[in-house]
């Protein structure tokens, strides 16, 4: 079992929670970003920051994982990024 | 017999049979620089050599041949698409597939066996009903069955009547099949290679020197060569070589996560998948039961194992044949798919004018081997993208020109 934790509810198991994708540098809001929002995501091979929703509790969060060791960093609330 | 076949092969006069030539030394230049020896890179190399006279070619492969993709795929081959587009590209794929191992003098193991997929609810058959239309239209192999059917084509499954999947019908692809992934790229090499083309294993492309659209210059971990074009065939990898180019591709990677028993007697001699329980399900020619099913959930690009996928899997594939439960799993493997916005190959033009792509090949690309390595080779000895292969050019995404081919994967659709 792989966990993640919640910033609100603590470690869960990973199946808790719905991936959302990369947290986006390009904005949609944007028209000459449009394109990059919509097709042309992040996909480094290194740490990504990432939206996730732990579903039960239908909280939002922020990860920052390792795309290839899969080790996840940090997790906390949207807008309470840690120092 | 076996006595005078050890005298032969020690006879002083006897060479040992290689189908794979060594990797020699990397020369100055090529004509045609190809990045990736796996299956796609290895057909383009034949094609060019065996079909368009384009010998001067290298293939170039980080690690061993085929060892990326083609060899963590679960080699089912079917065109039974969504588009327009894709069932026409696919099908001459399958095509191809046919006469295959008459073609390369190498047995494939092609098997066209048919494969089957299972609708678990109306929602599901009526979007049968569409992929049918399409593939009949287009000349394929294609109808919408219903259970008794489905009971005659498999008489083992369980098809949980009055249960939460119980099965309402099928989408039967009589065209599919599968073949040997290993067979498949040894072919292409082997021919590729008796008309010179070069096969440099171990070595990686490390960066290119470009002068104004043009890539000049390939750096490997060998040397620097020149290159008169290039081919990008490197699934898993695609937009970190892009990259190198200053190409940027829409891909995420995902892992592809599969399994197979050990080896049982015969009983499946169709391919099945499953539209609810995201599982397929094939019977190799050594009896064992090969298990597919979706990616996993998150972008990752490690090949690691998850006991959450694997269980998932076993779950799907257990419903199917609840007669499966004592059975022992023997290997289990993930490989790194491509996914597109829009479920669909990028091939073609880059925005270099000698750099040409073929990725993007989420959990569709070995099917998909010999077309796309005939049909890219045609594309970089004509210097003109061919028809079929239009609707896939990397542009589509900057004109909103998407194929939404959601028949991509055989699990969920």
């Amino acid at each position: 079992m792989k966990l993640l934790t919640c910033p609100v509810n603590g470690p869960r198991n990973i199946t808790e929670f719905q991936y959302l994708g990369p947290v986006r540098a390009a904005s949609a809001d944007e028209p000459e970003q449009l394109i990059d929002a919509l097709f042309y995501a992040e996909n480094p091979l290194g740490v990504m920051r990432e939206w996730w929703r732990h579903t039960p509790s239908n909280t939002m969060l922020i990860a920052e994982r390792h795309t290839v060791s899969d080790q996840i960093l940090a997790t906390y609330l949207p807008n309470r990024k840690p120092a | 017999m076996p006595f005078s076949l050890l005298k032969y092969g020690l006879r002083s006069r006897h060479v040992p049979f290689r189908d794979i030539p060594p990797t020699p030394d990397l020369k100055r230049s090529y004509d045609v620089v190809i990045i990736g020896g796996g299956g796609h890179g290895l057909a383009a190399a034949y094609y060019l050599s065996n079909v368009h006279g384009i010998r001067n070619v290298a293939v170039l492969e980080k690690g061993y041949l085929a060892g990326g993709n083609t060899a963590r795929n679960t080699t089912t081959i079917r065109s039974n698409y969504m588009t327009e587009e894709s069932v026409r590209f696919y099908k001459e794929g399958v095509e191809l597939f046919e006469t295959m191992s008459r073609d390369l003098g190498f047995n494939v193991m092609f098997s066209q066996r048919g494969q089957l997929t299972l609708a678990h609810s109306e929602a599901t058959l009526r979007s049968f009903h569409l992929r049918a239309e399409m593939g009949k239209h287009m000349g394929t192999r294609i109808e919408v069955v219903d259970v008794q059917t489905v009971k005659e084509l498999c008489p083992h499954l369980n098809l949980d009547l009055g249960g939460q999947h119980e099965v309402m019908g099928g989408l039967w692809h009589a065209d599919g099949g599968t073949a040997r992934h290993d067979a498949v790229a040894w072919g292409y090499a082997r021919h590729a290679g008796a008309r010179g083309v070069e096969i440099h294993q171990r070595t990686e492309v490390i960066g290119f020197e470009q002068a104004g659209d043009r890539v000049t210059h390939v750096r490997t971990n060998r040397g620097t060569i020149a290159a008169g074009q290039v081919l990008q065939a490197v699934g898993g990898l695609n937009g970190q070589v892009a990259a190198m180019a200053g190409i940027r591709l829409p891909i995420r990677c995902f892992p592809l996560q599969a399994m197979v028993t050990q080896p049982l007697k015969p009983f499946l001699d169709i391919l099945v998948s499953s539209a609810n329980l995201h599982t397929y399900l094939v019977q190799s020619s050594r009896g064992e039961i090969v298990i597919g099913g979706g990616s996993d959930p998150y972008q990752l690009a490690s090949t690691r194992s998850t006991l959450d996928q694997k269980e998932h899997l076993a779950e799907g594939a257990l419903h199917l044949f609840p007669f499966l439960h004592k059975v022992k799993l023997l290997r289990q493997w993930a490989g790194i798919t491509d996914m597109t916005p829009d479920y669909s190959p990028i091939m073609g033009a880059s925005p270099l004018r000698n750099y040409w792509l073929d990725c993007g090949w989420g959990t569709w690309g070995f099917k998909a081997t010999p077309v796309a390595g005939k049909r890219m080779a045609e594309t970089i000895a004509t210097g003109r993208v061919p028809d079929v292969l239009k609707p896939f050019d990397l542009s589509r995404f900057d004109s909103f020109a998407l194929l939404n081919e959601m028949g991509a994967t055989a699990a969920s659709h």
